[in-house]
């Protein structure tokens, strides 16, 4: 289990504040991706991010634009996970692909605040944060593969090796 | 049990009988990118395959950044043409055919019955001929491109049934802005719309394709409308391929009905920073503004700039505003010079851009300056999309911002009518 730290946000958290379009053709570094992320929303946290940290949100986090950069730049900052109370569907979709850890959890949604301590318990399907516990909805068994291959890409050359 | 068109054709496709919430592994019929190829082109090499597997279905439209606004997009461009060349990919559209979603419409890729998925958000608007057709990432593309299948979900449906007659001054995108801002921007996250009932018939294509392009804003992973007399008579005219006709039984189960009375509506903008922040224009009427774009994906068709021209001919746009038109695509474009729309909203003061995506997403052509405000006809007005973060996007019909741009200020277009 590793810890982290809070970043709260509220409902539809889109695309476009996540990674914004102006970039989305110049920045292809990782680490670049990563001094943007949240740029439109809260210019603070590319600045004060620590690994391990977790960003918490409302509803539909990653409505938009099917930008994969949106994903990847929080990967980049070694954003530990996102648990929100749901996600847009191409958003999960491509963090899944990408390795991002993304929680469907309302409870800890409405509890957390930013600053709180938290850490995550993969395996156990838990989010726990100063004597709280939270449990996240799991993730479906058709991802899982995906997931464990480290992404699709991963997953893809295993396929293909298979075949 | 009946079946949903979504159910039907992602059953076909899957070879089996399949029921919503069920997860197929399916072979698209096609498979969309853009600008983004370079990106997915990265990934595809990853992957250590020499050559892509179906060549045929890969659909390639350069409209992003078109031209090249500078070195960078330049260089992502070659690669692109250079990968196009060397695997003989047969559908690639260079820089001068439009924005992507119009382009694969006009050279009839999206037929009745097809499975499209394509790496851009606003896929779902092939929905409006009857596809199935959803949004999905870069990496996934990459996959497609390698192995020529991809996993979906099959989505719930939400019915939203149609009645009545639009009034006058009243469009497809007003209808679609109040579903979005009475229901919210999540309410179809994950699902299908069917868009349906006694007045959908009466839509055009192009006022189909406005739906089917912002259902994505309601989450929904594809929106589309049965395949009619309309329909077909566009397809026919154009089909590059066999297709089938495939519509939703009698008994199919819905997760839900809506109904919207087209008589009852009027002009809606959906006011910064989220799509579901919808109010009646003449709630906002009034407000000055800098920047207006008529155009785009959304609402850059031929219906939508005989509407624009109608409003704008013979008047001057306001000093205030900086009116930008945006054609969706080059046919378009043709159409509109031959009909003498262009030269009505040219002499106008309009400023007529090259088709493609243009300032909506915020990459080039009209960017937003600290504090300006644009009434654009485009599908998304998040924080930032179009310029500086603290600028503001209203969105509205082809009507709304012709005659605001008249006016300096938002307008309610029914006083043009």
């Amino acid at each position: 289990m590793s810890k982290g730290r809070v970043w709260k946000y509220g409902d539809n958290v889109n695309t476009d504040v996540i990674f914004p379009g102006r970039y989305t053709y110049q920045l292809m570094e990782p680490a670049e991706m990563a001094k943007h992320a949240l740029e439109d929303l809260d210019p603070e946290f590319a600045k004060n991010v620590k690994p391990g940290d977790v960003i918490v949100a409302g509803k539909n986090f990653g409505c938009g634009s099917s930008r994969e950069q949106a994903a990847a730049c929080l990967r980049a900052a070694c954003v530990q996970a996102v648990v929100a109370k749901s996600f847009a569907r191409i958003y999960f979709r491509n963090a899944i692909n990408l390795g991002l850890a993304v929680l469907q959890c309302e409870e800890a949604s409405d509890a957390l605040k930013t600053g709180d301590d938290v850490e995550i318990d993969f395996a156990g399907g838990k989010i726990i944060s100063g004597g709280r516990v939270f449990k996240f909805f799991p993730l479906p068994d058709s991802v899982i593969g995906i997931i464990d291959a480290g992404g699709l890409i991963e997953y893809t050359k295993k396929k293909l090796a298979s075949n | 049990m009946g079946k949903t068109l979504s159910e039907k054709i992602l059953g076909k496709k899957a070879g089996r009988d399949v029921s919503a919430g069920e997860v197929v592994t399916v072979a698209p019929d096609y498979c969309l990118s853009h600008d983004n190829s370079a990106a997915i082109i990265g990934e595809f090499k990853k992957l250590g395959v020499a050559r892509v597997k179906a060549p045929q279905k890969l659909v390639i439209i350069l409209d992003h950044i078109v031209p090249a606004a500078d070195e960078k997009y330049a260089q992502n461009h070659k690669t692109i043409r250079e990968f196009v060349a060397a695997q003989g990919l047969p559908n690639f559209f260079d820089i001068q055919h439009g924005v992507c979603h119009q382009v694969l419409s006009e050279a009839s890729f999206a037929l009745p019955g097809k499975l499209i998925v394509g790496s851009d958000s606003h896929t779902t608007t092939y929905g409006a001929f009857g596809a199935f057709a959803a949004g999905i990432g870069r990496t996934e593309a990459a996959s497609i491109w390698a192995t020529d299948e991809i996993w979906l979900r099959v989505p719930e449906t939400l019915r939203i049934d149609f009645s009545g007659k639009f009034p006058a001054g009243v469009y497809a995108k007003d209808a679609i802005l109040k579903i979005i801002g009475d229901r919210g921007a999540d309410r179809a996250n994950y699902e299908a719309i069917e868009f349906t009932g006694p007045a959908a018939g009466d839509f055009s294509l192009a006022s189909r394709m406005v739906l089917s392009n912002m259902a994505a804003e309601m989450g929904a992973k594809n929106g589309y409308f049965e395949p009619d007399a309309k329909t077909l008579e566009w397809v026919k005219a154009r089909a590059r391929a066999d297709y089938e006709v495939v519509r939703s039984d009698k008994e199919a189960t819905y997760e839900a009905v809506l109904k919207y009375d087209l008589s009852s509506l009027e002009p809606q903008v959906a006011c910064p920073h989220t799509v579901d922040n919808v109010k009646p224009v003449r709630e906002v009427e009034g407000k000055p503004f800098h920047q207006a774009l008529i155009g785009t994906c959304t609402n850059g068709r031929l219906e939508d700039l005989e509407v624009a021209a109608g409003i704008l001919k013979g008047r001057k746009v306001d000093p205030r505003v900086r009116a930008l038109v945006l054609p969706a695509s080059r046919e378009v474009y043709v159409e509109a010079m031959r009909r003498g729309l262009l030269e009505a909203i040219s002499e106008s003061g309009c400023v007529i851009l090259n088709p493609g995506c243009g300032p909506c997403l915020g990459a080039h052509e009209g960017l937003l300056a600290a504090g300006e405000v644009v009434v654009s006809t485009s599908n998304r007005n998040f924080r930032g999309r179009m310029g500086n973060r603290d600028s503001e996007i209203y969105l509205a019909s082809p009507a709304t911002a012709a005659a605001s741009a008249l006016e300096g200020k938002i307008t309610d277009p029914r006083k043009y009518k």
